[in-house]
This record gives C-alpha cells, sequence and structure tokens, in this order.
C-alpha cells in the first residue's frame, strides 16, 4: 500500500523461487569461450590479439571501436583458437574471439587498492571505462557513456535499479542479499564520478529481505536512500523507476541526464566497485538459469563468452520437453535459436520453458478494442491502435500515435486476450519509417 | 522423436513469452453469464414464451454466422462466443409477445439476427470492426420494419406456460403518455413502483425489466474487470441528473432521477450495451464522454422525443463517435508536456 511506482504496467506471476533460494555460486571454468566483439550498444570493438597469441585472464582482447563503444577482455587464460563471424543470442552473426581455457587462471594484473575513494572522478571514470563496464539489466549501454554527460546537463541524483521487474530472474535480487556493501560502495563510486550527493537504491516490494539487507548495508552512508517499490512489471524501466523515485517524467526521446538522473543496474554497480578497487575488468557475471524446465536452478557467476549449453548441463540439465530457451527474462528476452551461443555482458538470465508450457501456433484474433493494453501501457501509448495501424501496413500515421515512444517491454501483448502480437507490430512499424 | 529432442528443437518466438490466460471468447462467455440473472427474469415474468424468443435469437445468430464463414471461406470464430452474445442480447431486447402464430411474428427475431451478425458484424469486417452495436442494430431494424409487433407489451404473468397475455403500457410509455399522476395511480405509490421496477414485475422487453438482476450481472463485470466504471457511471449519472433537473412537469429539479434509471433500457444498456469494446472508444476519458453523451440522447429522446424510449437510439447514435473520440482524447504519452504530440512528431 501506497509504496512508490509508475501509472500503468501489469503484475504478471513472478515465479522467481524458483531459483531465488540459491546462493551465488562459481560455475566451472569453460574449456572454451566465444567472446563476442559486439555486447554493447555502440560501435563493436577492433580485435587487438591474433590466433595462436597466449592470452591471460582480464587482458584486453577487443579495442573499443569508438566514444559509445567498450573494450572487451578476456575471460579465461589460454590461446586464442579462432577469430571470426560467430551467431550470438539474437540469432545476428558478430565478430568473436574464440579462446581455449588452459586452466591456469592467470590474471594479467590484479590491485587491490583499499584506497579508491580517495582517486579523484577522472581516475575513477578511467577505470570504469578500461573495464569494459555496460549495463548488465540487459540494454548493455556503455557505462562510461552515461557517465560523461554534456556540461549543460546537470545530474544531481544517482539510482541504482534493485527492481528486477522480469518474472523468474534472481541475480540483482542474489547480489543485494549477498554483495549489499559493495552495491553500496559502488552506488558511492558514481556518486564521486558525477558529484552528486544523493543515491538512491529501488528495490520491487516482493523482495523484502533485499530491501532489509540494502537498508542495512547503507545504514549511515550520507544521501543514500533505500526505497521498496510496489511490485509491477516495466518497475525496472529506467523511466519508470525514476517516475517511481524522483516523481520526475522523462519527456519522449529524451534521456534520463536531461532529468538530472543516472540509473544503474546492481550488478553494474558492483562491477564499477570492482573495477575501482581491484581494477578488474567485466569478464563474469551473474547469470541466473531457471525456469519449469531447467532441472536445478541456480545463480552462477558465469565467464563471458560461456556456452549457454554448458550452463544448462551445469544445472543438471533439461527437465522434461525442453520448449524455449530464452536468454533474458520472459517479457523482454530473445528464444535463442541454438544453445551454442555465449553469455555476454548483457545476459542476465537463461530461462527455459517446458515445451507443454508453450503454444506452438500462435494464432491472434483481431483486436477488440478492449482497451486492456491501453491501461497497461506505461508510456501512455495506445497499443491497441499501434498493432492495427501496423497491421494494415498504416505505419506512417502510426507515428501520430507516437510508435517510437515505446521500449517494447511486452505489457500490451501480454495482457491482450486476443493473443496479438503488439510488439513485434510495433517492431515492423519502426522498422518501416524513419523516427 | 526423443533423438531429435535430445538436439534442442527449440521454439522461437517474439517476446513476450508468457502471457495473460485470459482471452476473448472468455471474456464472451462471461458477459453471456453476467447476462443470465437478468435473462432468468425475464423468463420468470414473462413465462416460457421469453424463453423462446431468446433462444431463437441465439441460434439465429449462430447459425447465421457459421454460414457466413462457410460461405466467405473463412475459417469459422463461432466459438468464440461473440454470436451467442449478441444473439443473447438482442433476445433480451425484444417483447415475449414476438412468439406469437397469429399473426406471426416468430419472423422477426430471425431477421433481426441475421441484420445483426451478418449485416452489421461481419460485412463490416467481422469481430472488432463492426461500427455499430450489433443487437442494437438489429432491436432497430425489428422496431423500424414491425413497429407494431415491437411494442406489443405483456403483462407480467404468473402463468409460465401461457403463449398470450393480456398486454399493457410499459412504464415509461405511460409515463410519456399519460404522465408521471397516471403512473403512480397505476403502481398504486411511489414505493410500490418502484419495487416492481426493481424487481421486473413490469411489461417491457424480456431482459430490461429487473434493474437489480441487470445490476447484479454489471457488478459482477466490474468486479472481474470486463469492464470498468466509467461508462456505466457516466451514462447513468447524466441521465440521472438531467431526469432530476428537467424531468418534472413544469418546475426544474422536480424531477424523480430513480424512475428513469430503473425503468425501460437504461440498466441493460449503461451496463451491457454502451460497455460493448469494439463499439466504445477505449481510452478510459473518451468512454466517459461516451457515457455522458448516452445518457444525455436518452433522457433527450425521453423526455423531448416521439418515442418513450431512448437509451437505444442514443447508444447507436455515439457507436457513430467512438472512433472519433478515441482519436481526439489520446492517451497522455509519459513525459510529455502537452497532450498530443503528433505534431512534434512530423
Amino acid at each position: 500500500m501506497g509504496l512508490a511506482t509508475f501509472k500503468g504496467g501489469i503484475h504478471p506471476p513472478d515465479k522467481k523461487t524458483l531459483a531465488a533460494g540459491s546462493s551465488i555460486v562459481v560455475s566451472n571454468p569453460p574449456k572454451i569461450v566465444v567472446i563476442p566483439l559486439s555486447q554493447h550498444i555502440g560501435a563493436p570493438c577492433k580485435p587487438i590479439v591474433s590466433i595462436g597469441q597466449e592470452v591471460r585472464k582480464g587482458e584486453i582482447i577487443g579495442e573499443p571501436g569508438g566514444f559509445v563503444s567498450s573494450p572487451v577482455h578476456s575471460s579465461v587464460s589460454g590461446k586464442v583458437v579462432a577469430i571470426g563471424e560467430f551467431p550470438n543470442a539474437m540469432g545476428r552473426m558478430v565478430n568473436s574471439v574464440v579462446i581455449e581455457n588452459d586452466g591456469k587462471e592467470e590474471w594479467t594484473s590484479l590491485k587491490d587498492n583499499p584506497d579508491y575513494m580517495n582517486l579523484s572522478p577522472e581516475e575513477l571514470r578511467e577505470k570504469v571505462k578500461a573495464a569494459g563496464i555496460v549495463g548488465m539489466g540487459g540494454a548493455a549501454f556503455p557505462t562510461v557513456v552515461k557517465l560523461s554527460p554534456p556540461k549543460e546537463k546537470a545530474i544531481d541524483a544517482v539510482l541504482i535499479n534493485g527492481a528486477e521487474c522480469e518474472p523468474y530472474l534472481t541475480a540483482d535480487y542474489r547480489l543485494m542479499i549477498e554483495k549489499s556493501k559493495e552495491v553500496v560502495e559502488g552506488l558511492k563510486i558514481l556518486m564521486k564520478i558525477l558529484g552528486v550527493q544523493k543515491g538512491y537504491i529501488g528495490i520491487e516490494n516482493n523482495k523484502p529481505d533485499a530491501v532489509a539487507k540494502m537498508k542495512e548495508a547503507a545504514a549511515g552512508e550520507a544521501g543514500i536512500e533505500v526505497l521498496a517499490l510496489e511490485v509491477k512489471y516495466p518497475q525496472g524501466a529506467e523511466k519508470m523507476l525514476i517516475k517511481a523515485i524522483l516523481g520526475r517524467e522523462v519527456p519522449p526521446r529524451a534521456l534520463p541526464m536531461d532529468v538530472g538522473v543516472v540509473v544503474q543496474n546492481v550488478g553494474t554497480a558492483l562491477a564499477i566497485y570492482e573495477a575501482a578497487r581491484f581494477g578488474k575488468p567485466l569478464i563474469e557475471r551473474v547469470v541466473t538459469v531457471t525456469g519449469e524446465g531447467i532441472a536445478e536452478p541456480k545463480n552462477l557467476i558465469v565467464r563471458i563468452g560461456t556456452k549457454v549449453a554448458d550452463l544448462i548441463e551445469e544445472c543438471g540439465g533439461f527437465k522434461g520437453g525442453v520448449g524455449k530457451v530464452i536468454s533474458g527474462g520472459p517479457m523482454m528476452g530473445f528464444a535463442l535459436s541454438s544453445l551454442d551461443v555465449s553469455v555476454t555482458k548483457g545476459t542476465s538470465g537463461i530461462l527455459v520453458i517446458p515445451e507443454d508450457s508453450v503454444s506452438h501456433v500462435e494464432e491472434f484474433g483481431p483486436c477488440i478494442r478492449c482497451g486492456r493494453c491501453i491501461d497497461a501501457c506505461a508510456m501512455g501509448l495506445m497499443p491497441s491502435m499501434l498493432s492495427v495501424l501496423s497491421e494494415k501496413g498504416h505505419y506512417e500515421e502510426a507515428k501520430e500515435y507516437n510508435l517510437f515512444d515505446c521500449f517494447e517491454c511486452g505489457s500490451c501483448a501480454y495482457v491482450c486476450p486476443s493473443k496479438r502480437p503488439i510488439v513485434q507490430l510495433v517492431r515492423l512499424a519502426k522498422s518501416m519509417v524513419k523516427p | 522423436m526423443e533423438a531429435t529432442k535430445k538436439e534442442h528443437q527449440l521454439i522461437v518466438s517474439v517476446s513476450p513469452h508468457v502471457k495473460t490466460d485470459e482471452t476473448t471468447s472468455r471474456i464472451m462467455w462471461s458477459v453471456s453469464l453476467a447476462l443470465l440473472p437478468a435473462a432468468l427474469a425475464g423468463v420468470y415474468f414473462f413465462g416460457l414464451r421469453a424463453l423462446f424468443i431468446t433462444a431463437l435469437c441465439i441460434v439465429s445468430s449462430a447459425v447465421f454466422e457459421q454460414l457466413y464463414f462457410r460461405m466467405v471461406g473463412k475459417k469459422s470464430a463461432v466459438g468464440d462466443g461473440s454470436a451467442f452474445l449478441t444473439g443473447l442480447l438482442l433476445g433480451m431486447n425484444m417483447p415475449a409477445s414476438l412468439w406469437s402464430f397469429s399473426p406471426f411474428t416468430v419472423h422477426v427475431p430471425v431477421i433481426a439476427s441475421f441484420v445483426a451478425v451478418v449485416i452489421t458484424k461481419q460485412l463490416f469486417g467481422g469481430l472488432g470492426f463492426n461500427v455499430f452495436n450489433p443487437a442494437l442494430i438489429g432491436r432497430a431494424f425489428a422496431l423500424i420494419s414491425w413497429p407494431k409487433a415491437m411494442t406489443i407489451w405483456s403483462e407480467p404473468t404468473a402463468a409460465f406456460l401461457a403463449m398470450d397475455a393480456k398486454t399493457t403500457a410499459t412504464p415509461l410509455g405511460i409515463l410519456k403518455e399519460e404522465g408521471v399522476v397516471k403512473l403512480l395511480e397505476v403502481f398504486g405509490d411511489k414505493m410500490s413502483l418502484y419495487m416492481h421496477l426493481l424487481t421486473g414485475n413490469r411489461a417491457g422487453s424480456i431482459g430490461e425489466t429487473s434493474a437489480i438482476a441487470i445490476l447484479i450481472g454489471g457488478l459482477f463485470l466490474l468486479y472481474r474487470g470486463y469492464i470498468t466504471w466509467h461508462i456505466p457511471v457516466s451514462f447513468l449519472g447524466t441521465a440521472a441528473v438531467i431526469a432530476w433537473v428537467f424531468g418534472g412537469k413544469g418546475a426544474l429539479f422536480t424531477g424523480d432521477p430513480i424512475v428513469h434509471l430503473i425503468s425501460g433500457g437504461m440498466m441493460l444498456g449503461a451496463w451491457f450495451m454502451a460497455t460493448d469494446y469494439v463499439t466504445s472508444p477505449s481510452v478510459r476519458k473518451g468512454q466517459i464522454i461516451f457515457g455522458i453523451g448516452c445518457g444525455f440522447l436518452t433522457m433527450l429522446i425521453r423526455l423531448k422525443g416521439g418515442y418513450p424510449e431512448g437509451v437505444m437510439f442514443a447508444i447507436l447514435i455515439m457507436n457513430c463517435f467512438a472512433p472519433i473520440i478515441d482519436r481526439g482524447v489520446k492517451s497522455k504519452v509519459f513525459g510529455a508536456v502537452k497532450q498530443n504530440t503528433a505534431k512534434e512528431n512530423k
């Protein structure tokens, strides 16, 4: 009652109990990793290693290809055996570096610097950049870009996104329970880099123990507030989180920095702490392997480049007939066509839906104009109109219904009683017209 | 088979990968269920004839829809329940006296069903594309084509099997023709009038008689989230205010809003006809405008028009405006300063 939130949204069953009780464990070291050189939004990296070259753990293997880009590091020590195009989770071919793990786990250089809070904002920002940190909630936007706002954008608050509103996923939840201090440290570093006095950690209230843990960890830290938020999808969308915590609305087509805010995910905050303190690059992340179709749901620390097939095996394999394997959550994740794809910096979960829970033939009916999607849309759009206009090919007209404000959270398609593929129709329309 | 499964034949489809188990057909059947109390009240008061008429409309609607699908070679969607619902609503909007073989009027519900399902719905593109409420067009067609047969109102009878009954005027008919004094005279006193209207013990269409039975169904829909308050409340609220202000004889503010709310087709219209998804606005704010329009037009016809009852025409007229209302109000885009960002997009 009375918890902060936004208007609209939906309440899908959260299914978090499947994996919520499993502590984070380090996954088996992969024998081979396929590390894509483009795991982030922005320019792909240029490979700076060659076939046959020995690399160490944490060694840079791909240089950023522009300002909006992020370096890529080796997640194992061993030998580069191939460089070439491999499919990523979305099925696109991406230039990747294949490294055979020699099992020695030799690091490049990892130095503990307990004095990291005395570094200057510039030095800290440089560490975040060098560590190749990107948004780990799924979008994988290079973090350093968010931390370098233009001068005219005055930032006054940093938000840590602990909403984890996607059903099934528990990676951020486990981090908040097990690494609460480190997450708070990450937030402090962010505040220092951006020179702001206020930091907030927003957590959906279906994780009361995480709220308690984070409150405990943040006790006595000046300017940091931990807030329980209403449980409602998509509470973890940047704009919705900012609205819930600060009451500010990011205008259409604008960025959080336009309302003075930078939002970072829980996992990203931890990575920032580890980069600042140990100089550790982003070579591993917590991945929730879960769903009714997996034998033993787990929260694993996984090296970037590990094959999804390896994770499935480590979690006891499939339970029952396998239907869908999804990279990410059920609302916005991608259904994989092959298990031979890599975990990347943005992979928050691997979700297995058993065959009998998937409808094979997704037939859909006409829009009956019931308005459920309009009520569900967190962006205040009319998904019903967008879907009908797109279906009929009236893409230009769809723009008048604010087509490009849709961030494809899927709430509309979730509530649609006619089972219309509204999100897909929106994507189609977006691809047919210029913004 | 097992071996190929081991090769991971993965199902790939677009996000979201989870969906609500709510379906269009479940909505249609739920609305039909919500109409049951009112339909049963109709059968209770008007006897077996009411059941025959309602069943005839349902069967005709389903058969005509099935025939249409077969004729145009489309996959049958009769199972979605929308033809059943249209037939049920149509039947509930007809007088029980239509079940008469001399003069023969049994064809009226059949033809009205054809007009509702085939002409009003399917020829406009099928479910989701019809401009007008199919059941109401069916009824309007019947009323205009067979004005006499459609306005023979039987007295509520206790004889369940009786195939005819004394005819009488509806409460609204009396109110229109002879005024409120006569109406009170017929029913005894005010309390007795209210009770007759609430329980349904009065002349009228089969399904519109019992205000309480309709309200039970309406509240069920509200509770289950199948409708929201916007249309019924704005519809009934507007009608009540107008009835109170202008409904009296002579002086303003002397009308009786309660009589107007619970007589005629007001309750059935506000809860079940105006709330039809397809033919009403889908933006909540637009639904309020729509409801106000329905209430206003209903009372305009009742107080100033030639017909004693105006619900049907009011809703049909507002049906025309539903798409325009949706276009006009739109929903407020998150973060937008102005309500309509269409111009900025160009």
